[in-house]
């Protein structure tokens, strides 16, 4: 995920802004994707997405983040 | 990627068909018409599955777009197609008075509960007893994330119901113009556009 996709990002639970932390960036992704430069553009390959307000943990896992709430977020479909 | 992970995109997400054509193409023209195709715009598609129409927004349009799916393995196929991924519940991850255009062809077959199967694939098909169960609950959140004049393009099939579709959207303070159809043998596909 782009690292400006925070701006419209929401805790699905409550709607409060959520905070990235532990991020680690694919240094090599904003080449050719995007002709924006510095940090907009900056690729998010892992990290946690937490919940200003209550606290929720989302994980971004391979770029993708995971913003289901805690009940649904198996990876099995029911 | 081996034969593995390729039986797992087939059988476990949906891939572009009729219906995520005729979304794909009602929806850049309009976006197009009304001038929502700018590089200020932010698009999101709901649903995305193989990630196909938001592709086709992002190559034929300016606007930034994003995609959404509940399916795991949705979300990874429609990020390797390059589109920017979230994996959501509907809209519920997203902030009020977002998105210039939400697009979604959702999961619209009736059926009846002793035949859901319960896999991936049934998530993206089936729509519950009157084909309707994900439609309505995306008509009563897909408002809080419209920017002001943002749209939605909505794929209904007749065996959903287009008249029940447009009077619940008319319930949710959406009134609605079919801007697309294709008739095929057991149905007929229409794309509606809501406007607040």
């Amino acid at each position: 995920m782009k690292e400006s996709l925070l701006d419209i990002l929401r805790c699905p639970l409550d709607k409060h802004e959520l905070e990235l932390e532990d991020a680690t960036y694919d240094e090599s992704a904003d080449g050719d994707s995007d002709d924006s430069n510095g940090e907009d553009a900056a690729e998010v390959v892992d990290g946690t997405l937490v919940c200003a307000e209550c606290g929720e943990r989302y994980p971004v896992e391979d770029g993708i983040p995971n913003l289901l709430p805690p009940d649904m977020r198996e990876e099995s479909p029911a | 990627m081996d034969l593995r992970d390729q039986r797992g995109i087939e059988t476990e997400v949906y891939q572009p068909a009729e219906d995520s054509e005729l979304l794909a193409e009602a929806a850049c023209g309009y976006l197009d018409k009304h001038g929502r195709d700018g590089p200020e715009a932010t698009i999101l598609e709901v649903g995305t599955g193989s990630g196909y129409v938001a592709n086709r927004v992002a190559d034929e349009t300016a606007a930034r777009v994003i995609a959404s799916d509940l399916n795991p393995h949705a979300v990874r196929q429609a990020r390797t197609e390059g589109v920017e991924t979230v994996r959501a519940d509907l809209v519920s991850p997203f902030a009020d008075d977002t998105f210039d255009a939400v697009l979604f062809n959702p999961p619209y077959l009736p059926t009846e509960p002793e035949n859901e199967w319960d896999d991936w694939m049934e998530h993206a098909l089936s729509g519950g007893e009157d084909g309707r169960a994900v439609i309505d609950r995306f008509l009563a959140s897909v408002g809080r994330v419209l920017a002001p004049d943002g749209v939605v393009y909505l794929l209904v099939s007749s065996l959903t119901g287009v008249d029940e579709v447009v009077e619940r959207a008319g319930e949710e303070g959406f009134s609605a113009v079919a801007i697309a159809d294709e008739s095929f043998p057991f149905e007929t596909l229409t794309v509606l556009e809501l406007h607040c």
